[in-house]
């Protein structure tokens, strides 16, 4: 059944080619270049995967009203990887063997995007995460970096060395505490970069403690980094521990700022923590449309115009983001062939997109300032610009 | 000062990890039989306590009633589904029933409502009190004397009534009960009822104490629960109640002394310890099995 449809398929699409080759002079790919976008549509994280299509499609419309890329349009086919690394990798199979795509979009998490990063190299096509955060994703383990494989978001280790420059710069802290999770590596990244940081800028740790993913009772442990005085705490993880972390800590009467990263970004810490309860914590995080810079407001601007008022989110700007990117990189490298394309993007420097500025480094991840928003009563409001 | 502040940690967790294993023992007591189902009635409980504050708009007292008799008529219906039939069959039968029923509530519920975190509602206000330069909150005062009072309605249930006099009967020998006219069925039911409504109260309190419920929550505070059902002895109701504050306490101090991830494993360690030197727990006589 499936056969015979995807027959149909090919056929009525050479006889639409056919015909359309009567109207005009030229074939399909002469006027239009092909990007693939392998994106979480629907699954677990299925709202990563929709609010970076819905940036990707903005930016797409843009660039093709402006006359597009050398003078050809972008043929965008967005593909749903239903949230899944196996599905991921043969969706990537299908857009560079039968689509034959220039470059990838996606995928939205680190896992999926490394499922087909090894596709990407095999057929020169380049593969570009917007928001895929881990360092592995374009460098393999033995330190070689995947030629193809690009992100547009930076790093997660560069989110903890940012909370310590805020930290000690902005707020003026001596002595801090780090609560992490002990089992992601997400967590572990952050908790050394801020460390490092940190340590380096003249503080001091006066606590490393840490944490099991799905522990309900923190009490003793906060009980702890209480009696050793910190004027900050550091705490790298995900919501659904966050919430309650702070939670505990405010009702022990632990009142000093918290700050995280881009992990606690959800609604759901507002319910677990209460919306008074974060007041005096900060994140990191990639964007924010609260930012008075005249480039991020000119995005916020035609993306609600497009998506009916709906503030972007910072998915949505990365989607937006990796669009120009490609764009920028195959109108600097002068031609079509991948090669020549992924040494532009590899050499992108000082590149002015709504996320920052940005210029990547010998490991293929963008060098960019990071946004610190802070919860006043239950809602992220735009604090500073931290430069790298 | 700091140890004032730990020693209250520990009683808090502890009295709901005793609230948890009374349900345990209970049932243990009465039919020999290990429900692991127990933890997910405490699941059900957490949300019909969180259903009843958020949606009917209840306040704690009447959802924590609402809860224990939801979870009180869950009880009777596993204990009439599922173990009833195999009263008389091997006791390996019915311990891997009650796996098969925990992993069948969990699952049902997650199918009909999604595996996401809820977060409880705030029904109680929130004070802080200040004992000894330990700060208490109003919460877990509110919740240690909800846990003792529970604990002493049971402790009359079981030794001043009639049908409390009917379960020591039937735990004691359910042949010879019969022949006095005891209603042994009814009173396993009784049994179930009870516990059960006690892991209903222990989710609601759980809830409101921690803030984050979910479908799998029931897992560890069950499995930690059945340990301190083992280690006050299984079947003794005192010793539940002790075993839970004794492990609450005793995973306090392995965090409080800066081991914090090797707190479960403490309290699984523990259970092994008692298992090798002393099966009857603390309050356990070293009784021979009547063969």
């Amino acid at each position: 059944m499936r056969k015979s449809f995807t027959k149909i398929l090919i056929a009525s699409s050479l006889a639409v080619g056919i015909l359309a080759g009567c109207s005009s002079s030229s074939s399909g790919d002469g006027d239009t270049i092909k990007i693939g976008a392998n994106l979480e549509l629907s699954g677990d994280v299925a709202s990563y995967g929709q609010s970076i299509a819905e940036g990707v499609d903005l930016a797409v419309e843009e660039i093709n009203a402006n006359g597009g890329i050398d003078g050809k349009t972008i043929e965008l086919i967005k593909s749903d990887n239903k949230s899944d690394p196996s599905e991921a990798a043969s969706v990537a199979t299908k857009l560079t063997s039968e689509e034959q795509v220039l470059a990838i979009i996606g995928s939205a998490t680190s896992g999926n995007t490394l499922a087909q990063a090894q596709i990407a190299n095999d057929t020169k096509t380049i593969l570009l995460t917007p928001s895929g955060t881990s360092p592995n994703v374009t460098v393999t383990e033995n330190g070689d970096v995947n030629d193809y494989v690009f992100r547009t978001s930076y790093i997660d280790p560069f989110q903890g060395t940012v909370a310590a420059n805020f930290a000690t710069g902005d707020l003026g802290i001596k002595t801090a505490a780090i609560y992490a999770d002990s089992a992601s590596d997400y967590a572990k990244g952050l908790a050394d970069a801020f460390k490092e940081t940190f340590e380096a800028a003249g503080g001091t740790i006066v606590a490393e403690e840490s944490y099991v993913a799905k522990d309900t009772d923190f009490r003793s442990t906060l009980t702890r980094i209480q009696s050793k005085n910190p004027e900050f705490v550091f705490i790298p993880g995900y919501y659904a521990e966050v919430g309650l972390i702070i939670k505990q800590a405010r009702e022990m009467g632990i009142e000093v700022p918290f700050m995280g990263a881009d992990g606690w970004d959800s609604p759901t810490l507002v319910e677990l923590a209460g919306a008074d309860t974060l007041n005096n914590t900060f994140i990191t995080n990639h964007y924010s449309a609260e930012d008075p810079d005249t480039t991020i407001q000119d995005f916020v601007k035609k993306f609600k115009e497009k998506y009916n008022g709906e503030s972007p989110d910072a998915f949505n700007a990365l989607g937006y983001d990796s669009i120009y990117f490609l764009a920028d990189a195959i109108e600097r490298a002068g031609s079509f062939e991948p090669e020549k394309i992924k040494d532009a993007l590899a050499d992108t420097k000082d590149l002015l997109l709504v996320t920052g500025l940005i210029t990547v480094d010998e490991n293929h991840n963008p060098v960019k300032s990071a946004t610190i928003l802070e919860y006043q009563d239950g809602v992220q409001v735009f604090k500073s610009k931290i430069n790298p | 000062m700091e140890w004032i502040q730990q020693f209250f940690n520990g009683i808090s967790l502890g009295s709901i990890y005793a609230l948890i294993a009374l349900g345990y023992t209970m049932v243990y007591g009465i039919i020999k039989l290990i429900n692991f189902a127990h933890g997910d009635v405490f699941m059900i409980g957490a949300f019909t306590g969180f259903f009843a504050i958020s949606v009917l708009n209840l306040s704690f007292l009447p959802a924590l009633l609402l809860a224990m008799i939801v979870c009180a008529i869950l009880g009777v219906t596993i204990e009439r589904i599922a173990y009833k039939r195999l009263r008389n069959s091997t006791r390996i039968a019915a311990l891997i029933t009650a796996i098969g029923v925990s992993l069948l509530i969990e699952y049902i519920f997650i199918y009909f409502r999604g595996a996401q975190p809820e977060a409880y509602p705030e029904v109680l206000a929130k004070e802080t009190y200040n004992i000894f330069g330990a700060k208490i909150s109003s919460q877990s005062v509110l919740i240690l004397c909800v846990t003792v009072i529970l604990m002493i309605l049971l402790q009359f249930i079981v030794h001043r009534s009639k049908i409390g006099k009917a379960m020591r009967a039937v735990a004691y020998d359910q042949d010879a009960a019969k022949l006095m006219g005891i209603n042994v069925d009814n009173t396993i039911s009784i049994t179930f009822a009870i516990g059960s409504a006690l892991a209903g109260a222990a989710g609601v309190i759980f809830g409101i104490y921690y803030t984050k419920i979910d479908p799998l929550m029931g897992i560890i505070p069950g499995l930690k629960a059945f340990i301190a059902a083992v280690l006050g002895g299984i079947g003794i109701i005192p010793g539940a109640m002790v075993g839970g504050f004794l492990l609450g306490i005793v995973e306090t101090v392995v965090s409080a002394s800066g081991f914090s991830l090797w707190r479960d494993a403490a309290a699984f360690i523990i259970l092994i310890l008692i298992l090798i030197f002393r099966p009857s727990g603390i309050f356990g006589k070293n009784a021979k099995e009547k063969v």
